[in-house]
């Protein structure tokens, strides 16, 4: 564990691998809950860090951290999500070659896993989701698309991730989902937040490829997708 | 005594409504926005008689005009610039009665870039995330002002403003002084990289939002080229993007990010970056951290 100061008031603490950087996560919530934290404005995770925003005593704490043994973590028991995907992305077949399979192959095999929230960021309800073995990481976009669409699910790196509004984006396109990712008007408005787990469940495409599953996910949001 | 609407009749360049920002979200992708110059907002809001988290106007180059449906206190503050009340002059950074219909006019600014108009009550558009800011990058919160716009305005004050004679306002400086504390990844540029930090004769980039603050001039070297993994972001971070030119991160930047950040501006100084003007010289100069370790 590294725990450097970033500015007046907060600490980004480094860890070696992702697990170890959601297992202190997990802890520190768990030490907020029990109200054995000084107060903290922001705890915000991410691939190998988490950021502690806004410490009052960041240096007390710093040295605090380093005393720390986090527990191992636990099975996941995050809230489970199930998100509709149609296996219809732009990027399907370049991501099939990459995998050395085909394109109904790359749908049973992202649909098979069961993904995890490790961190989100880029945008408000956009998470970089794990659980995608080694050999199916795949390369960034060498030139990023100006435009992907809302709903669009992509892969990049170790990670799994939905636009939940049009953006500029590099990441491989897979699929695509009605699933509303970010909505004000629904309590939480983000679908996913750190720890969520998730499943997605295959929808028919008019090529017949993702087939099968036709689940009606009880948690996933039925409103359409906006753009 | 509410129910007063707030009409923008001219909504100027860039006017969006802002408070003290959208904080307790960013695990979320939320960034935490808010007003730029964070002490010009305060003093705007104190005039008034407001709370500091009343969300006010934030005006950029050319200022805003607005009207009310009810009489209403108003205070203009941040980069100084006439304020006229149907065409007559009033004070700047003091307390000006806007009678019901009148226009106040805030022209252009004579220095700095961003102006801020509270009115008595604040405006009390519905807020998002328990903030009212715009938030110009995830598009969270009002949309920025047009003309003919209409803004509920909040119940007024019970409590008179404190009488204040004169307000002290340092004009924004002819260079951009900014005190940096390094790290977190200081480490992942060259000695070289980090002496033209603290050495270059930066400016400020016209292409500064309220992102960030850019800048042209040297390029920092790095010393680790591999690609970081996202991490946290704060307020003030200066992130090395692979062009070298380092990004002062203002309100609306992302909560998380892939290139380093060499260092971070305390936040009692973000305010002057915010009010500097494109070609502003920058310079930062390292400090040492109380007890870094």
């Amino acid at each position: 564990m590294k725990v450097m100061p970033v500015g007046e008031d907060s600490l980004l603490v480094g860890l070696d691998t992702a697990l170890e950087a959601q297992a202190l996560h997990a802890e520190l919530l768990r030490r907020l809950a029990a109200g054995t934290l000084p107060p903290v404005r922001e705890i915000v995770p991410a691939a190998q860090t988490v950021l502690l925003y806004g410490v009052s005593g960041p240096e007390a704490l710093a040295a605090e951290l380093r005393r720390w043994t986090v527990p191992e973590p636990g099975p996941y028991s995050g809230p489970l999500v199930e998100i509709p995907v149609r296996y219809d992305g732009e990027d399907l077949r370049e991501v099939a070659a990459l995998w050395g399979v085909g394109p109904a192959e790359v749908a049973r095999v992202h649909s098979g896993a069961e993904h995890r929230v490790a961190f989100c960021g880029f945008a408000p309800g956009f998470g970089y989701l794990t659980g995608m073995g080694e050999r199916y990481h795949v390369p960034r976009r060498a030139t990023p698309r100006t435009r992907v669409p809302a709903g669009s699910v992509a892969l990049a790196g170790p990670y799994t991730g939905i636009y939940p509004r049009s953006s500029p984006g590099g990441w491989q396109l897979i699929g695509t989902t009605r699933a509303r990712l970010w909505d004000m008007d629904r309590e939480p408005a983000a679908l996913l937040a750190p720890g969520t787990r998730v499943r997605f469940v295959p929808e028919e495409t008019e090529d017949g490829c993702g087939g099968g599953a036709r689940t009606a996910p009880a948690s996933a949001p039925s409103v359409q997708g906006d753009a | 005594m509410s129910g007063a609407k707030l009409e923008i009749v001219r909504a100027g360049a860039l006017t969006t409504i802002q408070d003290l920002g959208r904080f307790g979200h960013a695990a979320l992708g939320v960034p935490r926005s808010g007003a730029l110059d964070q002490p010009a907002h305060r003093l705007a809001n104190r005039l008034v008689g407001n709370p500091d988290s009343a969300a006010t106007l934030e005006t950029t180059v050319n200022g805003v005009s607005v009207s009310a449906t009810r009489t209403v206190t108003v205070a203009v503050t941040g980069a100084p610039a006439p304020v006229r009340v149907d065409g007559r002059p009033v004070a700047w950074a003091g307390a000006v009665r806007l009678p019901s219909g009148a226009v106040l006019e805030v022209g252009g600014a004579t220095a700095g870039l961003r102006s801020y108009v509270a009115v008595s009550g604040g405006v009390a558009v519905a807020p998002v995330l328990g903030s009212r800011s715009t938030d110009l990058l995830s598009g969270l919160g009002p949309r920025p002002l047009a003309n003919g716009d209409t803004l509920p305005v909040g119940e007024a004050p019970q409590v008179l403003p404190a009488a204040a004679d004169i307000a002290l306002w340092e004009a924004p400086p002819k260079e951009l002084v900014l005190p940096v504390l390094l790290g977190p990844r200081d480490d992942w540029f060259t000695a070289d990289g980090l002496r033209t930090l603290a050495a270059g004769r930066f400016s400020v980039s016209p292409n500064s939002n309220r992102i960030a603050l850019r800048t042209e001039g040297p390029s920092l070297e790095r010393a680790v080229l591999s690609e970081l993994p996202s991490e946290g972001m704060v307020l003030g971070a200066i992130q090395v993007p692979p062009d070298g030119k380092p990004v002062v991160f203002l309100a609306d930047c992302p909560t998380t990010g892939g290139y380093p950040v060499a260092g971070v501006v305390p936040q009692a100084h973000l305010a002057a970056a915010a009010q500097a003007v494109p070609g502003t010289p920058v310079r930062f100069v390292p400090v040492r951290r109380r007890r870094a370790r």
